[in-house]
C-alpha cells in the first residue's frame, strides 16, 4: 500500500499542527501537506486532519470563527464525498461548529483546563478512525482542554447512541475517569456516514513509547488505512 | 523646573535628576523625563545589583550567548542552541493574579523567540502565603489559571516548576517564569539596530494606555493602596503572541532582518534605546506611525505603554516588502515607524514636533550604578540549636504529616491545569525532579529544574543561594543530564536597606561560588527588588534554573521504584542538617538553625558518580534528596512508582529525626540490580554509598538501627492519601 497523502489544516492559533504532522509523517509514514486556512484546494489529498489548538484564539466560542475560514467549505465538500476527516480536540470543536459532527462542548465540569492521561474505550470499529480496532479495547491517551464536556440533550443522546455514533468513551470508574464531565462519558463521535470522526484526547501525543504511550497510533494508523466502502 | 513631587512620582531622586540634566545638557521635557524614569528604574537598569552581578561566572566553552541579550544560549550539539531565561512578574501578579501571571509567561516567551528560537518548554517557580488564607487561595488560583491560560493557548508545554507556601510571601507572592527554546546557533538573532538608514518596524498588537509605568511600579514597595494599581498591569492575548511567534520566525528565516527585540518592560522606550545602544547607533521614530488602540495618546503615553505582544524589528533597507508580505499572511501589519541613524540619539517626533531628543547611552550605559551600603547578614535564628526538640514518638505519623504539608504534597492540582504534553517532546513532565524534553531530529534531550529555598536564604543568604544552585543541578543530574548552564531570578526586598542589600550581595557571591564549581555559567536572568509589603521583606529568594544535556534520550532516569527486588542505595553522607528544614518547620513550628552545610567539591563528585553509573547502565532510577530528607524521598519513590511498589529499609544511626528528615545536600537515592559494580564505582569517585533496602510490596517500612519492629510502617494508600491533600483542599473550597 502506498503512503497516504494527508492534509493538516492550519488556522492562526492552531498549535498541534506540527505535532500532528510529525506523528503522521515521521511516525506513521504518511505524506503530509499543511493546508493554510485560506486555501480551498484539497486536490490530491486522501484524508484531512483538523488539529488541536486555539484556532483564532477560541475567541467568541471554541471553533466559532474557524468554521468560517475558506478551507472549511472545502473540508465540508471533501466529507460529503465520503473522504475521511479527523478532528482532534479543537479540531473536533471546529467540526461541531461546522455542522459535520453532532454535539457541543461545555466548559469542563470543574471549570479548569485539564491536562492528564485518560483511558478511552473503543465503542465502534466501523469508523474512519477506529476501523480494525477491537470494540472494548482501552487506549491511554492524554487530554488537554478547557472545553471538552460533551453535551447534547437527552433525546438527542439516545438517537446518537441508537445510530452508533459514539466512537470512544472515557473508561474506568475512578473519580478522574471522566474528568471533564462529558454526557455519557463521550470522548469521541462520528457522523452518520462514519467517515468524519472527532475526539478530545490527542492520539498524536501518544504515538511513541518514549512519550509514555503509543496507543494513539492505533487511531492514526486506522485513519490512514481507512477506505470508504 | 521640575517639581519634587513629579520626580517622586517618576521614582527618580534629585541627584538622579541632576545627572539627567547634565547628560542631556538641559532640563528634560515631560516625555524625556518619562523615558529616564523607566530606563533608570531598578527593573530596567539593575542599578542596585549591577556591580555585584558582574562578579558572576558567565563564560564557558558551551556558552553561545551570555547575559545582556534578550536571553542566554548554550551549545547543545548538532549546531543547535538552547536559548533560555527566567523572569519575575511578582508585583503585577499580586495586583491582578490572572493577567499578572499570564503576561509574565508572555514576556518570557517573547524574550526567547526574539532570539530566533522556537519555545519548547516553560517552567515556573511560584511562592505564596499560607494556604489556609483565603487571599492566598484567590491569588494561587488566579496565577495558575493565568499561566495555563497563556501557555496552553500559545502552545508551549509547561513541564515543571515549584510551588512553595510561606507566610513571608502572603502580601508579596513570587511568580517567576522560565522558558527555553531551540535555535540553530547560526540563526540566533540579537537586539541590535545595525545599519544606518535601515528601517525600524513595529509589529504586533496596537499600543494602548495599559501598563504605563509598569517598570516603575515593579521598582517600589507595596503599601496600602497597591491593589488600586490595576491599570498598570497589562492584559495578555496569547493568540496574538502565537501568531506573532509564527510570523516572526518566518520573517527571521528570510535573512532580511537585522535585529529584533520585544517590547516588554518600558515598551517602545526600552526596545528603541537598547537596540540602538548595542549597535552604537541612534534611532529616530515618528509616533504618528505607531499603531494605536486609543485616540489622543500623548508621546509620553505611547513611549511608556507596556501593551503586550509587540515587537520592534530593524530590517535591511529595500527588503521591507518581503517582510510586509509575511506579516500580512498572518493578519499582522509591519509598520515602518522610523530608521537607524548615526548620531547616537533617540529622537522621537509626534505630529511634526520633536518630543524627545536624548543621547541613547544616557538612557542605557549611563544609567546610575549604585554601590549601596550593605551589612553582613547575621540572623539570630541561625544560631539556635536545631536538635533542641526531641524526636517525635510516632515517626510514621510524622512522615504522613510532612507529606501532607502544602510544600511537600503533590502539586497535581496545579500542574494539571497546564498543558504539559503539547509539542510531543515531554519525556518527563511536572511532578518530577527535573523536567525532560527531547530534541526532535537528534538523540538528545534536555533536563531543566528550577529551585530556590527561602528558609535557607533567610537563615543564611549565601548558603541559601549555594544550596539553590546545587539543588537545581542535582535535580538535573538525577535525570541523567550533565548541567551546562544556569539562569537566575533574584527576588529580594528593598535594596536601600543595608540588611536587605547584604542579603543580595552575599547571595550573588554564593551563586557565583556554586556555579563556578559546578560548571554552570550564568547566561542571564532577572532581578526583582522591593518585594516588601508594609515594610516587611520577603525571605531572600534566589531562584535558579539549570539546564542539562542528556546525550542519549533513552537513558533518562526517573525517580519511581521500578521492580521488586531492586536494591535501594543511598549515595552521599547524612549529617545533622535539620536547620531550616521542612521537618523543623512543620513538626516543631520553627524556622531556625544553621542552613545545611554544602561542600561544593563533594556535590560535584556525586554528579560525576551518578553520570558515570548511568553511562555504565548501573541505575534503574534516581531521586534527588532535598526538602523533607530521606524519609520523604523514599515515600516519593514509592508514590512515583508506576507499578505501585513500596520497599523495606534499614537505617543505622542515633537520632531517627536526623536519619529520616535531615536535609543534607550532596545525596541521591538510586536503585540498582548491580550493587557490587555501583559500590566499586562509588569508591572510585570517593562518594559514600550504602545499600539501605530493597524494592517490593505495597508498604513503606523503615527500621532504624535494627529495632525489632519498623519505626515506620505505612501502606502506599496511606501515603497517597496524605500526599494528595492539596488537591482535596483546593478542589473542595470554591474560592
Amino acid at each position: 500500500m502506498s503512503a497516504r497523502s494527508v492534509g493538516v489544516v492550519v488556522f492562526p492559533g492552531s498549535n498541534c499542527d506540527h505535532d500532528t504532522e510529525y506523528a503522521l509523517s515521521s511516525v506513521c509514514g504518511a505524506i503530509v501537506r499543511m493546508v493554510w486556512h485560506r486555501e480551498r484546494d484539497l486536490a490530491g489529498l486522501e484524508a484531512i486532519v483538523v488539529p488541536g489548538g486555539f484556532a483564532h484564539g477560541d475567541y467568541l466560542r471554541t471553533g466559532a470563527i474557524a468554521r468560517y475560514s475558506p478551507v472549511m467549505t472545502s473540508v465540508q465538500e471533501f466529507a460529503a464525498q465520503g473522504g475521511p476527516v479527523l478532528g482532534i480536540c479543537n479540531g473536533f470543536q471546529i467540526l461541531q461548529e461546522a455542522g459535520l459532527l453532532p454535539g457541543a462542548m461545555l466548559r469542563n465540569q470543574h471549570v479548569q483546563f485539564l491536562s492528564q492521561p485518560v483511558s478511552i474505550r473503543v465503542e465502534r470499529n466501523d469508523t474512519s478512525a477506529s476501523a480494525g480496532l477491537e470494540v472494548g479495547q482501552e487506549l491511554t491517551i492524554p487530554i488537554a482542554h478547557g472545553d471538552g464536556n460533551f453535551y447534547l440533550p437527552d433525546g438527542e443522546l439516545d438517537r446518537l447512541e441508537a445510530n452508533g455514533q459514539v466512537v470512544f468513551r472515557y473508561a474506568g470508574d475512578s473519580a478522574d475517569a471522566n474528568p471533564n464531565g462529558s454526557a455519557r462519558r463521550i470522548a469521541g463521535v462520528c457522523n452518520r456516514e462514519r467517515n468524519v470522526v472527532g475526539l478530545m484526547p490527542h492520539p498524536e501525543r501518544a504515538a511513541e513509547d518514549a512519550l509514555g504511550s503509543s496507543d494513539g497510533r492505533f487511531i492514526l494508523d486506522a485513519f490512514l488505512a481507512w477506505r470508504a466502502a | 523646573m521640575i517639581a519634587p513631587d513629579l520626580l517622586e512620582k517618576h521614582g527618580l531622586t534629585s541627584e538622579e535628576y541632576e545627572r539627567i540634566v547634565q547628560l542631556v545638557g538641559r532640563e528634560p521635557n515631560m516625555t524625556e523625563l518619562g523615558l529616564f524614569s523607566v530606563m533608570w528604574s531598578e527593573h530596567c537598569s539593575y542599578k542596585s545589583s549591577r556591580r555585584h552581578l558582574k562578579t558572576l561566572p558567565t563564560d564557558g566553552p558551551q556558552v553561545v550567548e551570555g547575559p545582556g541579550e534578550n536571553a542566554g544560549a548554550i551549545d547543545i550539539g548538532d549546531g543547535l542552541a538552547a536559548v533560555f531565561k527566567i523572569e519575575s512578574h511578582n508585583h503585577p501578579s499580586f495586583i491582578e493574579p490572572f493577567q499578572g501571571a499570564a503576561t509574565g509567561v508572555g514576556g518570557i516567551l517573547r524574550d526567547i523567540f526574539t532570539m530566533g528560537a522556537r519555545p519548547i518548554a516553560s517552567l515556573n517557580s511560584l511562592r505564596f502565603g499560607p494556604l489556609d488564607d483565603p487571599r492566598t487561595r484567590r491569588i494561587l488560583k488566579g496565577v495558575v489559571a493565568g499561566i495555563g491560560g497563556y501557555g496552553n493557548a500559545f502552545g508551549c508545554p509547561t513541564v515543571g516548576g515549584e510551588v512553595v507556601f510561606e507566610p513571608c510571601y502572603a502580601g508579596n507572592p513570587l511568580v517567576n517564569a522560565f522558558n527555553l527554546g531551540i535555535a540553530e546557533i547560526k540563526g540566533i538573532f540579537r537586539g541590535r539596530a545595525d545599519g544606518v538608514g535601515n528601517p525600524v518596524l513595529y509589529i504586533g498588537a496596537k499600543t494602548g494606555r495599559d501598563g504605563i509605568h509598569g517598570a516603575t511600579m515593579a521598582s517600589a514597595e507595596f503599601g496600602a493602596g497597591s491593589e488600586e494599581k490595576r491599570p498598570t498591569v497589562q492584559v495578555g492575548d496569547p493568540f496574538m503572541e502565537k501568531v506573532l511567534l509564527e510570523a516572526c520566525l518566518e520573517a527571521l528565516a528570510t535573512g532580511a532582518i537585522v535585529g529584533i527585540q520585544d517590547m516588554g518592560a518600558a515598551g517602545l522606550s526600552c526596545s528603541t534605546a537598547e537596540m540602538a545602544a548595542r549597535a552604537g547607533n541612534g534611532i529616530e521614530i515618528d509616533l504618528e506611525h505607531v499603531p494605536q488602540r486609543e485616540t489622543g495618546m500623548s508621546a509620553y503615553e505611547i513611549m511608556l505603554s507596556e501593551s503586550q505582544e509587540r515587537m520592534l524589528l530593524v530590517a535591511e533597507a529595500g527588503r521591507e516588502k518581503e517582510i510586509e508580505e509575511i506579516f500580512e499572511k498572518w493578519d499582522l501589519h509591519a509598520a515602518a515607524i522610523g530608521r537607524v541613524t548615526n548620531d547616537g540619539r533617540l529622537r522621537v517626533t509626534h505630529g511634526g514636533k520633536i518630543e524627545a531628543d536624548v543621547p541613547v547611552t544616557a538612557l542605557t550605559d549611563e544609567a546610575p550604578v549604585y554601590d549601596r551600603t550593605w551589612t553582613e547578614p547575621a540572623n539570630p535564628a541561625a544560631t539556635e540549636d536545631p536538635l533542641r526538640d526531641p524526636p517525635p514518638a510516632d515517626l510514621g505519623r510524622t512522615l504522613l504529616e510532612l507529606l501532607a504539608t502544602p510544600n511537600l504534597a503533590s502539586k497535581r492540582w496545579v500542574y494539571r491545569q497546564y498543558d504539559s504534553t503539547v509539542q510531543t517532546n515531554t519525556l518527563v513532565g511536572p511532578g518530577s525532579d527535573a523536567a525532560v524534553v527531547r530534541i526532535k531530529g537528534t538523540h538528545r534531550a534536555l533536563a531543566i529544574s528550577l529551585d530556590g529555598n527561602g528558609r535557607y536564604g533567610w537563615l543564611d543568604p549565601r548558603a541559601g543561594a549555594r544550596l539553590a544552585v546545587a539543588e537545581a543541578c542535582r535535580n538535573v543530574v538525577a535525570s541523567g543530564a550533565r548541567p551546562l548552564g544556569a539562569t537566575n531570578c533574584l527576588n529580594f526586598g528593598n535594596p536601600e536597606k543595608p540588611d536587605v542589600m547584604g542579603q543580595l550581595v552575599t547571595a550573588i557571591e554564593g551563586i557565583g561560588e556554586a556555579c563556578r564549581t559546578l560548571g554552570t555559567p550564568i547566561t542571564g536572568g532577572n532581578v526583582s527588588l522591593y518585594n516588601e509589603t508594609d515594610g516587611t521583606a520577603i525571605y531572600p529568594t534566589p531562584v535558579i534554573g539549570v539546564v542539562g544535556l542528556i546525550e542519549n534520550a533513552a537513558r533518562v532516569l526517573q525517580s519511581g521504584f521500578r521492580e521488586t527486588g531492586d536494591r535501594v542505595v543511598l549515595l552521599g553522607a547524612t549529617r545533622a542538617d535539620l536547620g531550616g528544614s521542612e521537618y523543623l518547620r512543620t513538626i516543631h513550628g520553627r524556622v531556625a538553625g544553621p542552613a545545611p552545610r554544602l561542600d561544593l567539591d563533594v556535590e560535584k563528585k556525586l554528579y560525576e558518580l551518578v553520570l558515570a553509573a548511568n553511562e555504565a547502565e548501573l541505575l534503574r532510577s534516581a531521586h534527588d534528596l532535598s526538602d523533607g530528607g530521606l524519609g520523604v524521598a523514599l515515600a516519593e519513590c514509592c508514590l512515583a512508582s508506576t507499578s505501585g511498589l513500596g520497599g523495606q529499609f534499614e537505617l543505622e544511626g542515633q537520632r531517627p529525626d536526623v536519619l529520616l528528615f535531615s536535609e543534607s545536600p550532596s545525596r541521591m537515592l538510586v536503585t540498582t540490580t548491580t550493587v557490587e559494580a555501583l559500590m566499586s564505582l562509588s569508591r572510585e569517585h570517593a562518594v559514600p554509598c550504602a545499600v539501605i533496602g530493597v524494592v517490593g510490596g505495597d508498604r513503606l517500612q523503615i527500621g532504624i538501627s535494627a529495632t525489632e519492629s519498623p519505626a515506620i510502617d505505612v501502606t502506599l494508600s496511606e501515603l497517597r492519601e496524605a500526599w494528595m491533600c492539596l488537591e482535596h483542599r483546593l478542589t473542595d473550597v470554591r474560592n
